[in-house]
């Protein structure tokens, strides 16, 4: 009688789509939601190599008087706000150019756009580090020689090094971003374009009132995940600087002040503190941003 | 609804994917780092390696090839150990002491597993074993600059040398011992050498100039020193050769020169154990303002990268671009090391003071040996490890194999020791490197690491002397700047 229950309880369609389940919601927990709780309840904690007390919110109390925090979160944010600026209107460009007639030999040059992509962010930044390099023998003071100008430090100065990082971030990535941008034009119906320009419809207007706004899905995922990556970016300026210490904190991400609290200085209540700040920040920038472009409306058909 | 309840999911999701997604970075930096030979040390503004990059940053090139180099030495029937240590050299050594102490001890005799992980990698997985509360070694290096992150676990994660030292202690350098002393008081770290600071000249192209032994020998003061230096650059302009060619290099990312003058005048902006820290402090000062105006002059430049203790140091030097710089006594190795063509040139001095009368030295850097509570046989680890790093034996050992000052005062002044011509760096500097030690033994002051020696170091090399040296920032200001930063920690 009980064998019985037990075998119809595993092939009641009640319980069977819990089974099958199951998997994701075990790995949901101990890899997402234990992590992210633990991560609250750090956060509110004083954490020394043998000690740990409750500080309460001690810990974001002192992240709003922290200059360093602070300045790695403008780094962040700049980075950000550059990379979005960077890289949605070049791929599309890119696309839109890819897309037309003008361009031949396609396949090639797509597997070359595509190519930086695949590289490792390690070999990659070490390879810029070394371009940048103050040294009069890098790549970039070579040019500079060759304009007649002095060798510059462009490691050590804001806003050069924030050159290498864009440069590098766009060498990498605008590949991909294109690649997006052309799987997204390949969707849009060919028949609009005929009609439009059986309507009398010139390529600027073909553009802006047929393939921007039918490409919207595309950028709107493009510009979440470039906002989440920008906000994320710690690889990139470990491997420029090789290391966590940049001259002045330029290169100084938000990720790379998490990691400095929480791994080399083993102060882990703070750096959860900082990773919880992260997150908000990340979710209140998204959510404006998809209100704004109205992806959070209600659909009205 | 149902498109809107979804997108919030999908955007909260990928938000806290950030949480995970970092740590999905580091582990993969980290493990890139050693096949990028672990230079994380090496960076020009590193500041772990702060005042004490010490063996780390030169030879990530070493340990480059072998991160994770793994041999096994002793006797397979004795207890069997794991020592760490992020400088592969540390380890040929000890394996050799692995061998004497089993042929003293035949009751005793153990069996050692050596790995040589990156300085960075090391480093970390050490402190996370150590909370963890296993998986950690027997023995492990730590380097300085980490000795407070480490140490800060006290006898929970480490175990005392007190009883273990106590055949040694009385020959040792104490200040020394006392660096590597937790807040409790009890030893926790074997220290390999003293690390004092004396003055590089390179004589060979200096008395192409006209300045001899004896006007290098006669400097005392600063200023003594600077007008010595104003006398070659003159010289270099007569002969037309004065391009990019300097007296020295200051540097911006790492603390040598700040602790050489706070040893000096007596002074420590750790504010040791008990006190707050200060880094208003007039050595401070002075030092950052002479430098100020010795860039200024052009007796200066900033050194490549940071510091001198880097590739770009090492060719800077070859390139005779500067002639004299103030710097531990370990930095003995990199000549022999990256700069054998410079054999014969070079003179070891003690360095300049702000009065006369002033301590002329500081001990900077050094490998703070550490036996862990998880080990199988703590006493049996910290006989042994007190063995190698202390007993005579060991410490002829260090001299011959690794170059260091060793902490037995006893020996500098052993000639058999001491002036040995077999040594590689009794030939390849114009003196004896321990005549100088000698000379100023009882004028080597300590400047203490503690809970907030990371923040000052990190700070001054990150901000405060790019600010200062390379901007030209006002050096009230900036330390202003930098007392507020390290305020907000205490």
């Amino acid at each position: 009688m009980e064998k019985k229950k037990k075998a119809n309880l595993l092939y009641s369609q009640k319980v069977a789509p819990y089974v099958f389940v199951l998997p994701f919601i075990i790995c949901f927990a101990i890899f997402w939601v234990y992590p992210l709780i633990s991560s609250f309840v750090m956060s509110t904690e004083k954490i020394g190599a043998i000690t740990r007390e409750f500080v309460g919110l001690q810990n974001y109390k002192k992240l709003l008087t922290d200059k360093v925090f602070h300045t790695a979160l403008i780094n962040s944010l700049e980075y950000t706000v550059f990379t979005c600026a960077l890289l949605i209107p070049f791929p599309m460009l890119y696309a839109v150019l890819m897309d037309g007639n003008l361009v031949k030999a396609k396949g090639v040059w797509k597997a070359m756009m595509y190519v930086p992509a695949l590289t490792s962010v390690v070999i990659s930044g070490t390879l810029f580090r070394l371009m940048f390099t103050e040294y009069k023998t890098g790549q970039m003071n070579v040019l500079m020689a060759a304009l007649g100008l002095p060798a510059f430090k462009w490691l050590k100065v804001k806003w050069t090094s924030e050159i290498a990082l864009l440069t590098l971030c766009c060498w990498r990535w605008t590949g991909v971003n294109t690649l997006y941008f052309m799987s997204g034009l390949k969707a849009i119906d060919k028949t609009l374009y005929e009609s439009a320009k059986i309507d009398g419809a010139n390529s600027h207007q073909l553009f802006k009132y047929i393939t921007l706004p039918l490409l919207k899905p595309t950028t709107i995922y493009v510009l979440t995940i470039s906002i989440y990556a920008g906000l994320a970016m710690f690889l990139e300026s470990f491997m420029l600087w090789s290391g966590n210490d940049s001259p002045k904190n330029i290169g100084l991400t938000i990720v790379g002040y998490l990691y400095k609290r929480g791994i080399q200085k083993n102060d882990m209540g703070y750096a959860c503190a900082v990773g919880v700040v992260l997150m908000v920040i990340a979710l209140v920038i998204n959510f404006i941003q998809l209100g704004l472009n109205g992806t959070l409306k209600e659909e009205k058909d | 609804m149902k498109k809107k309840a979804l997108s919030m999911m999908l955007a909260s999701v990928l938000a806290a994917g950030m949480l995970a997604g970092c740590s999905n970075a580091v582990s993969e930096a980290t493990a890139d780092d050693s096949s990028s030979g672990g230079d994380a040390a090496a960076a020009g503004t590193e500041a772990a390696a702060d005042a004490a990059t010490e063996d780390a940053s030169a030879d990530s090139t070493e340990s480059g090839d072998t991160a994770t180099a793994v041999t096994t030495v002793g006797d397979a029937n004795g207890t069997h150990m794991e020592l760490w240590s992020f400088v592969e050299a540390h380890n040929t050594f000890y394996a050799k002491m692995v061998d004497k102490w089993n042929q003293e001890n035949p009751d005793r005799t153990i069996q050692v597993t050596f790995t040589t992980y990156p300085y960075a990698d090391m480093h970390q997985k050490l402190l996370m074993s150590l909370e963890a509360g296993e998986g950690a070694p027997d023995i492990c290096d730590v380097e300085m600059g980490q000795v407070p992150n480490v140490y800060a676990g006290l006898d929970t994660w480490l175990y005392p040398l007190d009883d273990a030292m106590a055949p040694y202690k009385d020959d040792m350098l104490q200040s020394r011992l006392k660096a590597y002393q937790g807040s409790d008081g009890k030893q926790y770290g074997a220290p390999f050498h003293v690390g004092a600071t004396v003055m590089y000249y390179n004589l060979g192209v200096l008395e192409k100039y006209g300045i001899t032994q004896d006007d290098v020998d006669a400097v005392v003061t600063w200023d003594d020193w600077a007008a010595l230096g104003q006398k070659y650059l003159d010289a270099l302009k007569d002969a037309g050769e004065a391009d990019g060619k300097y007296w020295t290099s200051v540097d911006t990312g790492g603390t040598d020169w700040l602790w050489l003058a706070m040893a000096e005048y007596g002074e420590d902006w750790t504010g040791g154990f008990d006190e707050k820290a200060n880094v208003q402090l007039d050595s401070v000062k002075n030092m950052l303002t002479m430098q100020q105006d010795w860039l200024n002059s052009g007796l200066a430049e900033v050194s490549p990268d940071g510091h001198v203790d880097l590739e770009a140091g090492y060719q800077n030097i070859l390139d005779h671009n500067i002639v004299s710089f103030p710097k531990a006594m370990w930095y003995m190795s990199r000549f022999t090391n990256y700069m054998p063509e410079e054999k014969g040139n070079w003179y070891i001095a003690k360095c300049p003071v702000f009065k006369e009368g002033q301590n002329c030295s500081v001990g900077i850097g050094g490998t703070g040996t550490v036996v862990t509570q998880q080990a199988s046989d703590p006493a049996l680890a910290a006989d042994f490890l007190c063995y190698a790093k202390m007993s005579p034996e060991g410490e002829q050992m260090i001299w011959d194999d690794l170059g260091f000052d060793v902490c037995n005062t006893s020996l500098w002044t052993d000639d058999a020791f001491a002036h040995d011509d077999n040594n590689q760096y009794n030939q390849f500097f114009r003196n004896y490197p321990y005549d100088v030690l000698a000379e100023i033994k009882d004028q080597i002051g300590t400047i203490m690491t503690v809970k907030i020696s990371p923040t000052i170091n990190e700070y001054v090399n990150n901000t405060t002397l790019n600010e200062i040296l390379e901007d030209g920032d006002n050096v009230d200001d900036c330390l202003q700047e930098l007392q507020d930063a390290v305020d907000a920690e205490q």
